[in-house]
C-alpha cells in the first residue's frame, strides 16, 4: 500500500500512514480551511487498508488541538477503525493527550464511549 | 469629508474605550481562514506575554476559532432589501481581571432569529451533563452543516468554558438583525 506522509502546519496535522514501518498516527493541530479535502484521502486510505489482507493496526492520535469541524472527521476515522475491528482485524486506538489538558482527555473519553474499539488513553508531559 | 477635529476626537475616544474595556483586538470586515490564523497567533503571543496558563490559552484559542468560523459560515448581509451570505462581522477580544471575553457580531435574517434564539436558550439551560449529552448527539448526527445555525460550535464553547453564551439581537430593519454573542473564558492561574 502507498504511504501517506503529510507534514503538519499551523492549521493541519502531521499524518503518517505507513504499513511497512507499522506507523499510523495523526498529530498536531487540526483546523483546516476545508476539512473534507484534508481528511478524504485519509479515509480513502483506511478504506483500502480495511479491504487489504493486513490484519493489524495501532492507530495513534496525538492532537494538540482540533476544531469542531475536525471533530466529526476524527469520528469518521474512528468509525472506520471500529468497522475493521468488527471485521476481525486487530485494531487498537491510542489517544495521547497533554497531562494538563482536561479537554483533550475528555474528548478521548467521549470518543471511546461512542466507538466500540480497544481504546487506550495515554497522558504525556507537554 | 469628515471634519478633522471630530475625527481625531473619535479616534481618541475609541482608544480610551478600548483601554477601559481592555479590548486587545477589534476587527470589522471579512472573516477568512487567514484572518482566523492571524488573530489566533496574535492572541497567543499576547497571552504568552501576560503569562496566562496553558489551560486559559487553549480555551481562548478554541473559542476564537469556533466564533470566527461561525461568522464565515453563517453571517449574512442585506443589500437592497435582499439577504445574501457575506462572511463579514465584528470581532473583539477583551478581558477583565478574571475572564477573557470573545465577542462577535454579524447580520442574520430576521426569519432565522427565532430558531437561533431557541437553540441558544436550550444550550444555556443545560447543565454539564446535559451539554455533554447534546454534544455527543450532535457529533454523531451525520452532516457538518447545521440547518438551524447554532450547532456544534456553540455547544462546544459552552462545554469547554462552562459559561452560558450572552447574546442579543438588535433589529436593523424588517429583514435583518445584528446578532451579538459573547463567550466568557475564566482566567485559570
Amino acid at each position: 500500500m502507498d504511504i501517506i506522509k503529510i507534514q503538519g502546519t499551523d492549521d493541519t496535522p502531521t499524518v503518517i500512514l505507513d504499513v511497512q514501518n507499522d506507523i499510523f498516527q495523526i498529530s498536531g493541530r487540526s483546523l483546516p480551511e476545508d476539512v473534507s479535502a484534508f481528511y478524504d484521502p485519509i479515509l480513502e486510505w483506511l478504506r483500502e487498508f480495511a479491504e487489504s489482507s493486513h490484519d493489524k493496526m495501532t492507530f495513534g492520535f496525538k492532537l494538540e488541538y482540533f476544531n469542531t469541524a475536525s471533530s466529526k472527521l476524527i469520528l469518521d476515522i474512528l468509525l472506520k477503525l471500529e468497522d475493521m475491528f468488527e471485521n476481525g482485524k486487530e485494531v487498537q486506538v491510542k489517544w495521547y493527550y497533554p497531562e494538563d489538558d482536561e479537554d483533550m482527555e475528555e474528548a478521548g473519553e467521549e470518543y471511546a464511549d461512542i466507538v466500540d474499539v480497544p481504546f487506550e488513553q495515554i497522558p504525556y508531559e507537554d | 469629508m469628515v471634519d478633522e477635529q471630530s475625527f481625531i476626537t473619535s479616534v481618541f475616544r475609541f482608544y480610551k474605550l478600548m483601554k477601559s474595556n481592555e479590548i486587545s483586538l477589534v476587527y470589522e470586515g471579512e472573516i477568512t481562514h487567514d484572518i482566523t490564523k492571524a488573530f489566533t497567533a496574535l492572541t497567543e503571543t499576547t497571552m504568552n506575554k501576560e503569562d496566562e496558563s496553558g489551560t486559559t490559552q487553549r480555551k481562548v484559542f478554541h473559542v476564537m476559532v469556533e466564533c470566527l468560523q461561525n461568522i464565515s459560515k453563517h453571517a449574512e448581509e442585506v443589500q437592497s432589501g435582499k439577504i445574501h451570505k457575506e462572511k463579514r462581522g465584528v470581532f473583539l477580544i477583551h478581558k477583565d481581571h478574571d475572564h477573557y471575553g470573545v465577542t462577535t457580531g454579524n447580520v442574520v435574517a430576521n426569519d432565522k432569529v427565532e430558531d437561533l434564539r431557541k437553540s441558544l436558550d436550550h444550550i444555556n439551560s443545560l447543565d454539564k451533563e446535559g451539554i455533554k449529552q447534546l454534544h455527543k448527539e450532535q457529533i454523531r448526527s451525520g452532516s457538518l452543516s447545521e440547518k438551524q445555525g447554532a450547532g456544534l460550535g456553540f455547544i462546544d464553547i459552552v462545554k469547554k468554558t462552562g459559561n452560558p453564551l450572552l447574546y442579543h439581537f438588535l433589529e436593523i430593519d424588517e429583514t435583518a438583525s445584528f446578532f451579538i454573542i459573547t463567550s466568557r473564558i475564566e482566567r485559570i492561574k
